[in-house]
């Protein structure tokens, strides 16, 4: 097709001066400008990526109703206007041809069937639905039966809605986020050495270190403008110096000026080793540990998280008590180190006494700044807990810890692993800011800040994930609401829960942006708001708490998870829910074996009445109600569950949930302050952020003169010398814990005769339901591939893109093979990442876990390959 | 490089001709024109400065040969039957001869038709764009202090600048890495000229050949001020997108159904 020559004209006339203000125009607005592409029209606002947990800001513009455009924000100080390739395409994620718009139910003949179709339903039919199905099991099981698999997505305000909901309403601890698959074993980790969450150092450290060592962390590819800030220091900073450890050859490996490739678990003896060797060398620091540390062990036969009846769990008398410990003296730490010699290491690991001589003098070296990184290689990990605690151990022994450019940073993977996972709390197990439910001092103090009568809130731990879609297959579990997540994917033995899913007496809600595995294999499915189509707030790795505002209206009938959480809180009274409730194996003093008390008369004592809902006793208190819609700091900006609620629901919840905090070495600021700044990094005390915590100079909880101060309260009264001895208090200390090697729960056999190790990729974030549905990515990497030694292939017949199936104890996939590109396997390994609904990789991997933390071991199970 | 293809792809591409040739002997020069652009895919000759965009040059030219007339350097050429070009039409091969840039550009002067339109100044034309395409051969990307193309551009410093990134390898030294800047490219071809290596490392490309292009959707963070717009309005419903509604409905409630990936293989 020719155009006119007048039409050339005029576009060249644009184009040129297009070019002369800088700006160059795209060759389709050379022919034609669509109203959307009109610049001075687009609305530009500040937010956050959706995906990684590095944090990057970015910018958004709006037109008409539509995220259009998204740029880095040059002002955050994480990305400074950068973007991986995921980040470049936040302004499609929400775009999909098939975005969920309306409720689907199974029915058949007009009336829920779990055996029917997917129909579309209203909201109000959903939610009845929704409603006699929990009250089904609730009132025949109690609080223990019903369940909510939450996320490290969730923003922070719907995280503290669910909480609220499940622990202070329904009375049920039976909430857990999927970073129980991500990040569990970092916070006992944190917990069991620090006594409080989170990293002390921050990003700023990168830029002011002389060494970087991964630990099972593909930064290159899964937090990657961390790692260019990582390139950046090595070009430019000549002591610098990488080191990659990990179970085969990623992207991180390019950098690297050692890289060490260790059979699967070994980690665990190669710290052993390094600390073994600090201590020979006489390279402890230890004024520092002296003053600021004690030594401590724990059980060592812990079984691997699997169900009692497994044959791995018998004869580990202490699988129940995994977490205890105990502290020891120096003398016995350095004796149970004796057996790590370098040679033992290095016939364990497969790496050479030379690498790990390397290594250990790195960490050895007292005037280089070292820093630790480590993702799912350490968490993902059958002694998970165990792991995190040895890189403590060793940045400890050398005092290199919460000091500008020297510390063991722990990586997340999603968003707000930290900021909603873990400083809401939105686990089994835990309350907000560090606080748990078994101890009554905390119970008490979220009774009295959420307004509830005593002994309202479940003393006894609720079921983490893992055992939620156990007791789903066991039949414990009755009601699962998935949100913000993919379970059916993302579980290891993915099977198992599939068919009890669809096979078992119980009820399945997934609210959900796209028609994901876990949508399909659910009983319903509620659309909801995406990012950008509602207010939120993210924490990401390095403490930082950042804020966006609503932008555009979601499609159809999707709404925020928050609406969906409010809205059901509705359907139930008082009087249903803080009557006796049983609860099976309930033993704790001040409360009647085996059930929750009624508080329904204190509660009328406080004010309430049993006919009111939950909905006004926990979410629209006259206190809340203050915060009023419209709001100056909302500019303009859309918030659809505030005009449909009537008050500011998200600034309401965040002025309630900040006061957990408050003097409890968690403080955030104001919901105000947050939409005017780029993220601040909490403790957040007069108006300061924190960027090392526990440091004198620093951290505003360390007095002058204490230099450093491991001020966390949690575990810090511990038996001395034994698991019988005397507790003794150890304020302001940090544990450092020996740990000794062990097994893998599987291991490649004559029968299965490879490791599968799965994780991600750049191009794809988690299972894959948003970056799916972009389709410059799709097309980047369409696929999930099975990453392969080109030995291992030669073995099988098998040719690079040859079909392949491969095999686990528990299921089956199929595939194809690579031999080469971005990941490079050792011989008896191979790799798949898990993005893939049609790989759906987890039906081989094994539900292990660490018995500590609970979280799953993704990175170890043995398989085989065959040709299709 | 496609203007200097190479055998296999030559031999293949003038057979091909050759029995298009054969076929159309009887047709017109125009119409044969057309028969040979649309067989090599996008036009990949360099025009003379101030030429429309290809498929309006093709149409606008009229072969008259007088914009070659008046190029004082020699640099413009007119296509014969026997190359893989558009015939009769003006091209110039910087390798050989690059365009001077004469500031009264006497080749649009003299071109009776709108084929050439004015662009003033000079630096205005757009004429292709320069692409480092061998970066392996490149002397500047090996370390050696080369950057013959930088100081040989027209508009050195702006065209092609240099960027300066630590040399690992030695541990003490720098790269001057050669980086054109599309804003200010003419493409004029004056550094494939200059390229001191055997094959030019550095080529001028047609515009459309060389440019890729960003998605609509994203802009580049540090080219512009991080300001939050202050007049926002709420927008009042969702936007409209492609496959939404009714029919994408029933397109969910299909792949809902679709249990392929869930299922044993």
């Amino acid at each position: 097709m020719i155009q006119t020559r007048r039409d050339f004209i005029k576009t060249t006339v644009a184009a040129s001066v297009a070019t002369s203000i800088g700006i160059s125009v795209p060759a389709a607005a050379r022919a034609k400008t669509e109203d959307w592409q009109r610049e001075e029209n687009w609305k530009w606002d500040k937010s956050v990526c959706r995906f990684c947990g590095v944090g990057c800001g970015i910018m958004v513009a709006t037109t008409a109703g539509k995220i259009v455009s998204v740029k880095g924000d040059p002002e955050c100080p994480v990305n400074r206007g950068l973007n991986c390739v995921k980040g470049y395409f936040n302004a499609k994620i929400m775009y999909g041809e098939d975005r969920l718009t309306k409720p689907l139910l199974r029915m058949k003949d007009g009336k829920f069937d779990k055996q029917g179709k997917f129909a579309p339903v209203s909201w109000e039919k959903a939610f009845d639905v929704m409603e006699a199905k929990f009250k089904e099991y609730y009132d025949e099981y109690g609080p223990a039966s019903v369940s909510i698999f939450g996320s490290g997505q969730y923003t922070i305000d719907e995280g503290y809605a669910a909480t609220k909901f499940m622990k202070a309403g329904v009375r049920s601890n039976n909430i857990d986020p999927n970073a129980r698959h991500c990040m569990a074993s970092a916070v006992a980790g944190f917990i069991q050495t620090f006594g409080i969450d989170e990293p002390p150092g921050c990003y700023d450290d990168i830029e002011l270190t002389d060494a970087v060592v991964l630990w099972g962390a593909n930064m290159a590819e899964c937090h990657p403008i961390l790692w260019s800030r990582v390139t950046d220091r090595k070009l430019t900073h000549k002591p610098m110096k990488v080191v990659n450890l990990s179970t085969f050859t990623n992207r991180c490996s390019d950098l690297s000026d050692l890289e060490m490739i260790f059979e699967p678990q070994t980690d665990l003896a190669i710290m052993n080793f390094i600390a073994r060797y600090m201590i020979k060398k006489g390279k402890v620091n230890q004024a520092f540990v002296d003053k600021h540390c004690i030594f401590a062990t724990g059980p060592e036969d812990i079984g691997y998280g699997l169900p009692a009846d497994h044959p791995l769990e018998q004869g580990q008398t202490m699988r129940n008590k995994a977490g205890a410990h105990w502290s020891i003296s120096f003398d016995e730490f350095k004796k149970k180190l004796e057996p790590y010699t370098a040679e033992y290491v290095s016939k364990l690991s497969g790496v050479s006494v030379e690498k790990l001589v390397e290594l250990a003098e790195l960490y050895s070296d007292p005037k280089k700044k070292i820093i630790s990184f480590w993702t799912m290689g350490f968490n993902q990990h059958s002694r998970g807990t165990w792991v995190n605690e040895q890189i403590y151990m060793v940045h400890l022994l050398g005092g290199k810890m919460s000091t500008p450019g020297s510390g063991a940073f722990s990586l997340t993977g999603q968003p707000s692993a930290c900021g909603t996972a873990r400083e809401v709390g939105t686990f089994a197990h835990r309350l907000p800011s560090d606080m748990i439910v078994a101890k009554k001092p905390h119970r008490d103090k979220s009774e009295k800040l959420w307004k509830l009568p005593e002994n309202t809130l479940n003393p006894k731990v609720g079921t983490h994930a893992v055992k939620m879609v156990r007791g789903l297959r066991s039949g414990e579990v009755k009601f699962f609401w998935a949100m913000v997540t993919n379970p059916f994917q993302d579980f290891a033995n993915a099977n198992e829960w599939i068919k009890a899913a669809r096979e078992k007496d119980n009820f399945i809600v997934v609210s959900d942006c796209y028609p994901t595995v876990s949508a399909k294999v659910a009983d319903l499915v509620l659309p909801v708001a995406m990012i950008y189509e509602k207010w939120g707030a993210y924490g990401n790795a390095e403490r930082r708490t950042q804020h966006w505002r609503q932008q555009v209206k979601a499609p159809g009938d999707a709404k925020g998870d928050l609406w969906q959480i409010l809205e059901f809180s509705k359907r139930f009274k008082l009087k249903e829910v803080w009557k006796e409730q049983p609860l099976p194996g309930l033993k704790v003093e001040g409360f009647p074996d085996g059930k929750l008390p009624d508080v329904l008369t204190e509660a009328k004592a406080m004010g309430y009445e049993p006919e009111q809902t939950l909905f006004e006793v926990l979410f629209a208190t006259p206190e809340m109600k203050k915060y009023k819609w419209p709001d100056k700091i909302a500019n303009g900006h859309p918030n659809d569950i505030a005009d449909d609620f009537g008050w500011f629901v998200h600034k309401a919840l965040w002025q309630e949930y900040r006061q957990f905090g408050i003097g409890n070495g968690h403080d955030l600021a104001d919901f105000d302050t947050y939409h005017h700044v780029r993220g601040l990094r909490w403790p957040v005390v007069n108006g300061k952020e924190t960027q090392w915590r526990f440091r004198e100079g620093y951290d505003p909880y360390v007095k002058p003169g204490e230099g450093f101060n491991f001020y966390g309260k949690a575990l810090k009264k511990i038996p001395s010398g034994g698991p019988k001895g005397e507790k003794v208090a150890l304020a302001g200390k940090a544990k450092i814990f020996f740990r000794p090697y062990a097994e893998p729960a599987e291991s490649p056999d004559k029968q299965y005769d490879l490791w599968l190790c799965t994780g991600r990729v750049l191009e794809h974030w988690h299972s894959g339901s948003m970056t799916k549905r972009v389709a410059e990515l799709n097309r980047a990497v369409p696929y999930a591939k099975c990453y392969m030694h080109p030995a291992d292939a030669k073995a099988r017949g098998l040719k690079r893109h040859d079909e392949v199936v491969i095999e686990s104890r528990r299921g089956k996939v199929k595939t194809r093979i690579e031999t080469q590109g971005r990941d490079r396997m050792p011989e008896g390994m191979i790799f798949v990442p898990w993005f893939d609904e049609n790989v759906l990789i987890n039906k081989l991997t094994l539900d292990a876990t660490c018995p500590i933390s609970k979280e799953t071991d993704y990175k170890k199970c043995a398989v085989r390959v065959r040709k299709a | 490089m496609s203007r200097k293809v190479d055998i296999s792809r030559r031999d293949f591409m003038t057979g091909a001709f050759r029995s298009r040739n054969a076929a159309l002997a009887a047709t017109g020069a125009l119409a044969w024109t057309h028969v040979v652009d649309s067989s090599r895919g996008a036009g990949d000759s360099l025009r003379p400065p101030g030429a429309l965009p290809e498929q309006g040059f093709l149409a606008s030219c009229i072969k008259c040969g007088q914009c070659v007339e008046a190029c004082p350097f020699d640099t413009l050429k007119l296509a014969t039957a026997e190359e893989q070009r558009a015939t009769g039409v003006p091209y110039f091969e910087p390798r050989e001869t690059p365009c001077y840039m004469c500031e009264d550009a006497p080749c649009i002067g003299a071109c009776p038709t709108d084929a050439l339109i004015e662009d003033t100044p000079i630096e205005d034309a757009r004429m292709g764009l320069a692409v480092l395409l061998d970066q392996e051969n490149c002397l500047a990307f090996q370390g050696l202090r080369c950057e013959v193309c930088y100081r040989a551009c027209p508009l050195m410093g702006k065209a092609i600048r240099l960027e300066l990134r630590p040399q690992e390898r030695t541990g003490k030294h720098a790269y001057f890495l050669p980086v054109v800047d599309s804003a200010s490219c003419t493409g004029c071809g004056k550094c494939e000229r200059a390229c001191i290596i055997l094959e030019s490392a550095i080529k001028v490309l047609p515009l459309d050949v060389a440019k890729g292009r960003l998605g609509e959707h994203y802009r580049f963070g540090w080219t512009e001020e991080a300001r939050i717009s202050r007049d926002f309005e709420a927008p009042r419903n969702a936007p409209d997108v492609p496959g939404w509604g009714e029919a994408g409905l029933r397109k969910v409630l299909e792949s809902m159904d679709d249990l392929s990936g869930i299922e044993e293989p």
